[in-house]
């Protein structure tokens, strides 16, 4: 551990807790809210803030971000790869705070999708601007039915199971079902018979995209949140006590070449990410992984290396992510993860918040001592072209 | 009924026009590079594989095979939740590329299609261009 950088820690967090803001709010509201709150969460204010990362979305942009939380930061990024932006903004941070050029950086999220009734999942995908989309827009591939082909050639390949799916959707409605602001979630978004599942509960809901079922799918909330990253001597000062980013990793994947879509760009960014931070996933006490769909976890589990390639259905039957067997591996999605507390189409801030809260001791689902965690974010579509930000993280 | 038809390209986008173009011949169409001979696909103006931009196009001939494919039942888009379910696919062409497209001609999409299944393009009119989409030999 002594060879570690501790360059940047977060030093304060707010996860916005309503689910379902009716229209009345919008997401520049719901930034400005959570960043306050997580300045006021670190100790710090609006003053003490000189980098800023946001990724553009809901109105904002890189020209008018610190116009509208009124600052002055020597620091912007509007770095944008769909959910692990705040992955990357993490990054970046702790790069911008190494490199002397900022002390206090102010990562914020904000999102109406559910308000707006955004079909992010079945609407079917509009022509985008990438000269690519305007060869497959016509086959009406569904953002789900792109994560499920996926899982049909991970099932075709290595013979996984529905039921082994359906165990990560088991353990994060386990861990929601302990957070008082998940069930709300559940219940403002009217989920049907809100408990603990099963196995047979997965497998028997409905299908949207073969073979991914409706609890294998992550619910579309309003929401956000914000994350303060700063400098070791302002660290020290906080309120908390400063969660230390050990170590970074960032990539890319794309169709082409033959591209095997049962691995995903965390083959690229997790490596990279514990090798900076000196440990290995084995060592992990928590395992914050963007569960857009079931698919996406089971892919980025065997990709970071918690198991091997192929594998990942017999590791995650049984229960071993559930936050009470910690001698069996990390604990998965403690807050309750996006398939059942909060994903308003953008994710990844959620995954250092509630990493953060594990190291500090708080969370609804807290993992006894936990000294390191994962936070793995996925962003664009795991099936074609997709962004992977891997960060570790160590309590203090 | 609705009016709404499936979503088409635009046909003169300037990456892919040439693909489109050769729709018209039904013909399906890809790059490869005459100096390093990288098969390039979605289409470019640049070879991703040298520094060179002599890329020049070649037919292929309308076979492959089933990489992944998912059974859409639930889209609210407003032509594709008329034909729910449907089958949507990536197809790896016997030349390289994979295409996404649906696959077709199907009794049960739930038993009739799998991973590895041996497809042939089969053209859908538009003007006188064409969508291609792929059935079971």
């Amino acid at each position: 551990m002594s060879i570690q950088q501790r360059d940047a820690a977060i030093v304060g967090i707010h996860e916005f807790p309503s689910r379902d803001v009716e229209g009345e709010l919008s997401p520049l509201h719901i930034k400005a809210e959570s960043a306050s709150k997580a300045l006021a969460d670190a100790g710090l204010t609006w003053s003490d803030v000189d980098g800023i990362y946001d990724a553009g979305e809901g109105g904002a942009s890189g020209l008018t971000i610190a116009e509208y939380f009124g600052l002055s930061p020597t620091v912007i990024d509007t770095t944008n790869v769909g959910g692990s932006s705040y992955q990357f903004h993490a990054a970046h941070a702790r790069r911008a705070i190494a490199a002397g050029k900022a002390r206090v950086a102010l990562l914020t999220y904000g999102s109406t999708a559910h308000s707006n009734v955004a079909r992010i999942g079945t609407g079917g995908r509009g022509m985008g601007g990438y000269p690519a989309d305007n060869l497959e827009s016509f086959a009406g591939l569904t953002l789900i039915a792109n994560y499920a082909m996926c899982a049909r050639r991970h099932m075709f390949e290595f013979g996984t199971t529905s039921e082994q799916l359906a165990a990560i959707s088991v353990a994060t409605r386990c861990h929601a079902m302990r957070n008082p602001d998940a069930v709300r979630a559940m219940e403002d978004l009217e989920f049907l018979d809100i408990r603990e599942t099963t196995v047979d509960d997965v497998v028997n809901s409905r299908m949207i995209a073969d073979p991914l079922h409706l609890l294998e799918c992550c619910m579309i909330s309003d929401g956000g949140g914000a994350v303060v990253i700063a400098a070791p001597d302002v660290a020290r000062d906080c309120r908390h006590k400063p969660v230390w980013i050990l170590g970074t990793g960032e990539a890319t994947k794309y169709p082409g070449g033959g591209a095997d879509i049962t691995s995903s760009a965390a083959v690229q960014s997790g490596p990279i990410g514990f090798g900076e931070a000196g440990v290995g996933p084995d060592e992990m006490d928590i395992a914050m992984i963007y569960d857009s769909f079931s698919i996406t976890v089971l892919t980025i589990l065997e990709d970071l290396g918690f198991c091997p390639k192929g594998e990942g259905g017999r590791w995650v039957e049984g229960g071993r992510l559930r936050f009470d067997r910690p001698s069996e591996g990390p604990a998965l999605n403690t807050d309750g993860g996006g398939l059942s507390s909060n994903h308003p189409g953008m994710r990844g801030i959620f995954l250092l918040i509630e990493a953060a809260r594990q190291l500090r001791g708080e969370s609804t689902a807290q993992v006894e001592g936990a000294k390191l965690a994962v936070a793995h974010g996925n962003g664009g579509m795991l099936g074609s072209r997709h962004s992977a930000g891997t960060v570790v993280l160590g309590g203090d | 009924m609705t009016e709404s038809t499936r979503p088409l390209p635009n046909f003169e986008e300037s990456d892919t026009a040439p693909f489109w173009q050769g729709t018209m011949d039904r013909q399906l169409r890809f790059q490869r590079c005459n100096d390093c001979d990288t098969v390039i696909f979605h289409p470019r103006r640049h070879c991703v594989g040298c520094l060179g931009r002599d890329l020049i196009w070649h037919d292929a001939s309308g076979l492959g095979t089933i990489y992944s494919y998912s059974i859409v039942r639930q889209s609210y888009h407003p032509f594709f939740r008329q034909h729910v379910p449907y089958v949507v696919a990536w197809v790896d062409l016997d030349e390289g590329p994979r295409l996404l497209s649906n696959v077709v001609g199907i009794e049960d999409p739930s038993s009739d299609v799998h991973c590895g299944m041996a497809v042939r393009v089969e053209w859908e009119p538009h003007g006188d261009y064409a969508i291609p989409l792929f059935r079971p030999l």
